[in-house]
């Protein structure tokens, strides 16, 4: 090993089309860290909202082209659950009666790391040299947590923000009400249980919402909009970019090599 | 035929959401119970080693279907018991019915069984003029009420204490109170004469054991036990797939039920029945039978992606913490099994098509898999049933569902092979959406069939510089 870290980038659809900032916030977080980042142009959308809604063909047509684009990558860097257990989980089944595209699922699910699970299983890092000022507290997102077991990285990341104070709401482990086209579909029932999640955050007495998946936050800012609470929902990694003048060395511009 | 409702669940649910007693209770029952569940599983030194030893018996005793039925029914005859396999939901209301015609039974006092809900043997009972009274205190107030039961384990769980001292004064003739302790006395008295009257008494199956051939009756009332050995005859409804075939097997199961269910380690009562009073035993009825049905079942223990829901032990652990069923309860599913079981079992039950929106409406959260005891893969079966919707299924006899959404999807799923074509078609919509006059980042009404977000909810507009257009630049 010569240290040297690298990983491609996969921006899902929604942080690409409805909040690049998002996706710059995770550039800016892994080049502090000094990792080599690769954006394969080719990537489109991991499948996700075909696969739930039931169209199953259509999905495999996009893990098709994700596992294309990706199979020449070495380690995968994503930020959302959701997208990160398609790719895991999700693919091994749609391949399941397939071996050629099974095995080739399989290798690309291995290498896919969610954004917090990344920096801390796979650099082993907790301290991402950031600042925030605030009270924050923290949503899981049910992909996250339950698909791929990610509780506590996005906890400890959070917890070496500096000036961050963590405050824990009732029932963050308790969905949201997003559930993708479950929203759409059915807005009164996703409204009725997304209603007890804002009141829990708004009885936390914090004053942003953190969470590692924009689907839930897209919800969740959705009605802090609307109703016109002043509480802000964020992406962890726009929280882990927040600079930070504690941090050892600044942050660095790291070439880009052309992804594989 | 018990009403199936599930065409109504959008209805259902919307008056569900509109009833501010409801909400609060379904709100107090989950919060009290999942906790208490899932203290009672983390006093376990191995729960997950005892979960995965459950589901992988569940899964033998069901593979083995066959065999340990008839080994259980081959212990029964031989004590003088009589065992009846039932098709379909008509030939087991005829087998009790016919039972009680020839015992010329008038009153039948019952246990809580789901299986009986699933018949519509209740009707059945009172069309041929016989008495059928509810002994289990949740089931008798639903059945004053002339109301389904909204819950697997806490059938009257969408009633509070109010409403129930005015339904016990209007029927059973007492001075109002809200009182629980002084409604359940109520109840009590009521239902002693019952017990006494009764000539029949009949009771689900919680679980059954083939190598010793009995089945297992649990309650916290004691009232199952009234019902099974009090009057003269005792028939019990099991749906076939609730067998163990070993008696080490079934007692885990027996404590993982009693945990899932309520979150303790043994129900009040918990009765094991294997036949009629022998000539040395003091208690029990002349006659048993058992009816074992079908009704479906083995349509699904063919189908190997939907096998696992017959692990099912009915604790409804996963009604306990499923977000869906905390806010619409379980009338809006429309049929006996409800919350996120009812919602892979109904619509394999009565029809995938007829049973739509419980398929798709569910958030996938997952919280049911992890909260059951067995970890049956509801959320996997979920998504079976709805690809099923989506492409029709010779099979199951499933139609397509929204023609109108496949061609969305087909048409995106050509944007997502060609990434040039995608990533014009995100800048062409990114512009059409500025072009509104007074178009703001924010959005505040979606057309159809988008609509029913921005009931509650704003929605922020696509960015005209998608990330893709912003990589280049962070190079």
């Amino acid at each position: 090993m010569n240290g040297r870290k690298e990983a491609t980038l996969f921006v899902p659809c929604i942080i690409d089309g409805m909040y690049p900032e998002v996706g710059e916030a995770m550039v800016e977080v892994l080049r502090r860290l000094g990792v080599e980042l690769c954006y394969p142009a080719g990537q489109t959308c991991c499948g996700q909202p075909a696969f739930k809604a039931g169209y199953r063909k259509e999905a495999v047509v996009a893990a098709r082209h994700f596992i294309r684009t990706f199979e020449s990558a070495g380690t995968v860097v994503c930020p959302s659950g959701s997208c990160v257990a398609m790719v895991r989980h999700r693919y091994p089944e749609l391949f399941r009666d397939d071996p050629g595209w099974l095995e080739k699922a399989r290798a690309v699910g291995g290498r896919v790391f969610e954004l917090t699970e990344y920096l801390v299983d796979v650099l082993g890092i907790e301290d991402v040299g950031a600042r925030y000022r605030g009270k924050v507290t923290y949503h899981d997102s049910c992909d996250l947590l339950r698909g791929l077991g990610v509780r506590e990285q996005p906890r400890k990341l959070i917890g070496r923000v500096r000036d961050v104070e963590f405050v824990e709401m009732k029932d963050s482990e308790r969905c949201c009400g997003f559930g993708g086209v479950f929203s759409f579909k059915y807005g009164d029932i996703s409204t009725a249980i997304l209603k007890d999640k804002v009141r829990n955050i708004l009885d936390s007495g914090a004053d942003t919402v953190v969470g590692c998946d924009m689907g839930c936050l897209m919800n969740i800012q959705g009605i802090l909009s609307r109703t016109r609470h002043p509480v802000r929902a964020m992406h962890i990694a726009q929280l882990l970019a927040g600079s930070s003048d504690a941090l050892p060395s600044p942050a660095r511009r790291v070439p880009h090599p052309p992804c594989r | 035929m018990t009403r199936i409702r599930t065409e109504l669940f959008r209805q259902e649910a919307g008056k569900a959401l509109n009833n501010r007693h409801l909400q609060e209770a379904l709100s107090d029952f989950q919060e009290r119970i999942s906790k208490a569940t899932a203290t009672a599983f983390s006093s376990l030194s191995d729960a997950e080693g005892l979960r995965l030893e459950a589901r992988r018996a569940r899964m033998r005793a069901i593979e083995n279907l066959d065999v340990l039925l008839d080994r259980l029914a081959d212990k029964i005859l031989n004590r003088g018991g009589r065992v009846f396999f039932a098709r379909d939901a008509r030939e087991a209301v005829e087998y009790c019915l016919e039972t009680a015609r020839r015992l010329g039974v008038k009153k039948v006092v019952k246990g809580k069984s789901m299986v009986a809900e699933e018949i519509g043997l209740n009707e059945a009972l009172q069309e041929a003029d016989i008495q059928v009274c509810e002994t289990d205190v949740g089931e008798f107030i639903v059945q004053l009420a002339g109301e389904p039961p909204s819950h697997i384990i806490a059938p009257a769980v969408h009633k509070t204490k109010v409403e129930v001292g005015r339904l016990f004064s209007e029927k059973l003739g007492i001075p109002y109170t809200d009182d629980p302790v002084a409604l359940t006395r109520a109840a009590r008295n009521a239902l002693r004469q019952r017990f006494l009257e009764a000539d029949m008494g009949i009771s689900g199956c919680n679980l059954a054991c083939a190598e010793t051939g009995h089945i297992t009756t649990v309650s916290n009332e004691g009232n199952i036990r009234m019902a099974s050995t009090l009057p003269r005859v005792h028939i019990a409804i099991m749906g076939m797939e609730r067998i163990a075939a070993r008696l080490e097997d079934h007692d885990v199961l027996l404590r993982l039920l009693c945990m899932g269910a309520a979150g303790q380690r043994l129900a009040g009562y918990v009765s094991y029945l294997g036949g009629p009073r022998q000539p040395d035993q003091e208690d029990g009825p002349d006659e048993f039978h058992l009816v074992v049905l079908d009704n479906g079942r083995s349509r699904i223990l063919a189908d190997e992606d939907f096998r696992e829901i017959l692990c099912c032990i009915r604790c409804a652990a996963c009604l306990n913490v499923c977000p869906v069923y905390g806010k619409i309860g379980g009338h809006a599913y429309g049929h006996v099994y409800c919350g996120p079981v009812g919602s892979v079992l109904t619509p394999l039950l009565v029809g995938v098509n007829r049973a739509k929106d419980l398929c798709l409406g569910e958030t996938l959260c997952g919280a049911c898999r992890d909260a059951c005891p067995l970890h049956i893969d509801i959320p996997g079966m979920l998504l079976r049933l709805r690809s099923k919707l989506a492409d029709g299924d010779d099979g199951w006899g499933v139609k397509r569902e929204r023609p109108a959404e496949k061609l969305f999807f087909t048409l995106w799923a050509g944007l997502v092979r060609s990434p040039g074509l995608y990533a014009l078609a995100l800048t062409a919509a990114a512009f059409l959406q500025r072009l509104p006059p007074g178009a703001k980042d924010t959005i505040t009404r979606l057309p159809y069939p988008f609509h029913e977000w921005t009931q509650s909810r704003d929605i922020k507009r696509l960015d005209g510089r998608a990330f893709r257009k912003r990589w280049k630049e962070l190079r």
